[in-house]
């Protein structure tokens, strides 16, 4: 397999060195269907040195990264969306299909395209290979999941196939690593301009014709001697276990479960060493520092509200290493097919289900995610209702005020307690509440015809180490750069607004700060939900995202605190808040829709102020009026 | 391109409840005549897809193709959707889209015998 017969032109050294082109990066797309480990190859590809960005005018995300090869020019790979065809009707093949034909604005034309597809399905996939070798840019056509297809007994013979196609042919494992330095070499071969393309043996179809492009890949596939392989046992063995009738929806809410225990008791042991780390440090340059304004900003502001949101790294990271798993083991997709019932009876789709799901980690992706929706209204309809899904940055407020007021008691034996059932519980709040209003939403203003479900269900495979170790690297990123901006501003403006005006060349007591003045006109608003003015310092800081919370109350504490022993965050809110102000906390945190990275990428996403402002209003009124509630019923439930 | 304008959905539904109710268990099983009449395990060879132009040509991409076999596979529970598996991957549709797909009669299609 690994003759490099098979890719042409690929098997050349590296080339010359040419000074005049050395400046500008070489340019490589990366494109195949979905399911065909573009993702997984890019990774090989890339390593370390890829970022996530956003086209421009448009909200199709794509993944940049630089090659590293023994080409003295720089080459720039771009992962494009999965799509099946170059028929402009997504956004996203809109994207793929104008970034290919360099019309897409500010983004480079591509000098190279490498067109990967899954070798266990390659009559199918060989469909997508007419439309990208039409397009005369120098492709090499990658065939992926070799080990897959020759373990079930699957061949093709890649000289052939090459032949057949007039472009370079690899075969290759991406999650494995067998063969990459076949696509390395190509790209070299590529920057130094030494590929051209020939003409397909077999002549390229009408690309509207679907049948007939499906009849050409046919023609193409039996030119190659492709045999398909055998049918992915164990695919099917997991199947009958995962949607077993019975067995199938009763594992779904074991997992469910499972994934919110894990991140409930899991990640305490981390994150206690984490705080006693962060703790060690601002003690440590509490007493480096000398006596006065500045030290005091540092150890009360920095270390107190930016420490206290940092401790929670290790429980957004356990989150976000369990939806890998779901996703890359390819668990989603079934996922999605049992939720579909459920979903449709809300009058949402199947396809809604995906967004929602990572609505768990973050809204911000999971609207950008509703782009693969096709009808306008049920895309819209998920994203106003994506942000009442619980993201991972409510586990902050709401860790913190369960840990503080609900005590920890075993459920189901040790494996289920009561904390992790009072978290489960928000995140079922949310989802009602979320698919409450989409029912809402779809029978009335967003009123449409139903749109059929069509969901290619993928082999099972293992999440390789590398992939989850990669995205969970990228999401610390994220966590800690909003932890560095964000949320370093919110808490030094907070730290700030706590010690003005000056008394007497004093700072005030907090109670005649600035925020403190902030707090008491809140707090009227606010009293009959059980809040008392500190809390409203903190939802008011925490409309920028709702993590602040923690960090707000944190420094407010912080400040309170100087000199005299400090007591931990939950101690104290356990003397600021009665149960039934908690409990409305929760409730609030549920449904408000405090994060301005949401609210902007909703009016970017639906094009106008209009929805993000309705929504806005809607989810501060759920929240303000669940708050209330709750704490009345609470409270008279106390009182009786 | 075998895309034809469609009934609405509450129609086709009726239809097969009726038909369903009417040919119970007394009478031999009939011949299914749209891809969400199959069982799970049977194979049937699609004829054409009883669809708006634009929902047809997303399955077709899919492998819904004039002339391929389809095998109903598992389903979620309440039978739908279900998995479909055809042209080496397994797609998953609700029952009322698979009632558009509609199967070639067993004379068209290979290795059947027709009962005159």
């Amino acid at each position: 397999m690994s003759d490099c017969h098979s890719c042409g032109s690929c098997a050349v050294a590296a080339p010359p060195p040419k000074l005049g082109k050395a400046t500008r990066s070489h340019v490589v797309a990366i494109i195949g269907p979905p399911n065909s480990g573009k993702s997984t190859l890019f990774n090989r590809l890339t390593g370390l040195r890829q970022k996530v960005a956003n086209f421009p005018g448009v909200t199709v995300e794509q993944r940049i990264g630089r090659a590293r090869t023994s080409s003295d020019r720089d080459i720039v790979l771009i992962d494009l969306p999965g799509v099946y065809s170059l028929n402009p009707r997504s956004e996203d093949e809109r994207v793929t299909h104008d970034v290919l034909k360099g019309e897409m604005k500010d983004a480079p034309k591509p000098d190279a395209v490498l067109l990967i597809l899954d070798s266990t399905n390659l009559g199918r996939h060989l469909v997508l290979a007419a439309p990208i070798l039409s397009l005369k840019l120098p492709t090499l056509v990658i065939l992926n999941m070799a080990d897959d297809l020759a373990h079930r007994g699957g061949n093709v013979d890649t000289a052939e196939l090459a032949s057949e196609l007039g472009a370079p042919v690899a075969l290759i494992s991406a999650a494995k690593g067998d063969g990459v330095e076949k696509v390395l070499q190509f790209i070299v071969g590529t920057a130094g301009g030494t590929t051209s393309l020939a003409a397909p043996k077999v002549e390229l179809p009408v690309l509207q014709d679907i049948p007939r492009c499906r009849q050409w890949a046919r023609q193409v596939g039996v030119g190659a001697a492709y045999q398909a392989p055998a049918p992915p046992l164990w695919t099917r063995r997991l199947d009958a276990v995962f949607l077993h009738p019975v067995a199938g929806p009763l594992i779904f809410l074991a997992v469910v479960a499972g994934v919110f225990q894990t991140i409930f008791s899991g990640a305490k042991p981390l994150m206690d060493g984490l705080q006693a780390w962060i703790e060690h440090g601002s003690a440590w340059l509490g007493n480096a520092l000398p006596e006065g304004i500045f030290r005091s900003m540092l150890v009360e502001g920095v270390g107190h509200g930016v420490g206290s949101v940092v401790v929670f790294l290790p429980q957004i990271l356990l989150l976000f290493l369990f939806i890998g798993i779901l996703e890359d083991s390819g668990y989603l997709a079934r996922a999605a097919l049992i939720a579909d019932r459920t979903m449709a009876k809300f009058g949402l789709q199947g396809k809604s289900f995906i967004p929602l799901l990572s609505a768990y980690a973050c809204a911000v992706p999971a609207i950008m995610a509703t782009r693969t929706i096709e009808s306008k209204r049920d895309r819209l309809a998920t994203i106003l209702i994506a942000p009442l899904m619980t993201c991972s940055a409510r586990l902050l407020p709401y860790t913190l005020i369960i840990g503080a007021f609900i005590p920890e008691r075993p459920l189901l034996g040790k494996l289920f307690g009561t904390q992790a059932a009072a978290m489960l519980g928000l995140y079922v709040l949310g989802f009602v509440a979320a698919i409450v209003t989409a029912r809402l939403l779809k029978s009335s203003i967003l009123k449409s015809e139903r749109t059929p479900f069509m969901l290619e269900m993928p082999p099972y495979r293992m999440p390789t180490l590398r992939s989850l170790g990669l995205r969970l690297l990228d999401r610390s990123k994220v966590f800690l750069r909003r932890a560095g901006t964000v949320i370093l501003a919110v808490t030094l403006v907070l730290w700030v607004l706590l010690h003005l005006p000056l008394q007497n060349g004093k700072p005030p007591e907090i109670e005649h700060s600035f925020a403190g003045m902030i707090g008491h006109t809140v707090e009227p608003v606010i009293k009959p939900l059980g809040f008392n003015w500190k809390i409203g310092i903190g939802l008011i800081s925490s409309l920028a995202a709702r993590e602040v919370i923690v960090g707000t109350l944190g420094t407010i504490y912080g400040v309170e605190d100087t000199g005299a022993q400090s007591m931990g965050l939950r101690q104290r809110l356990q003397s600021e808040l009665t149960l039934g102000g908690a409990v409305a906390l929760l409730i609030f945190f549920a449904f408000a829709m405090q994060c301005m990275s949401t609210i902007a990428v909703v009016r970017r996403e639906t094009g106008g102020w209009k929805w993000p402002a309705l929504q806005f209003a809607y989810m501060t009124f759920l929240a303000y009026l669940g708050a209330f509630i709750t704490n009345q019923v609470v409270r008279s439930g106390f009182f009786t | 391109m075998t895309c034809l304008a469609a009934s609405t959905d509450t129609d086709s539904m009726m239809q097969m409840s009726v038909n369903r109710e009417f040919e119970g268990p007394k009478l031999p099983p009939p011949t299914p005549r749209t891809l969400a009449e199959l069982k799970q395990g049977e194979s049937g060879i699609i004829d054409r897809l009883d669809l708006p132009e634009d929902i047809a040509r997303r399955l077709m991409e899919l492998g819904f193709l004039p002339g391929h076999v389809v095998v109903p596979a598992r389903s979620a529970p309440g039978g739908e959707p279900r998995v479909y598996r055809v042209d080496g991957s397994e797609v998953a549709l609700r029952r009322e889209t698979a009632a558009r797909l509609i199967l070639r009669p067993p004379s068209k299609s290979t290795g059947k015998i027709v009962k005159p």
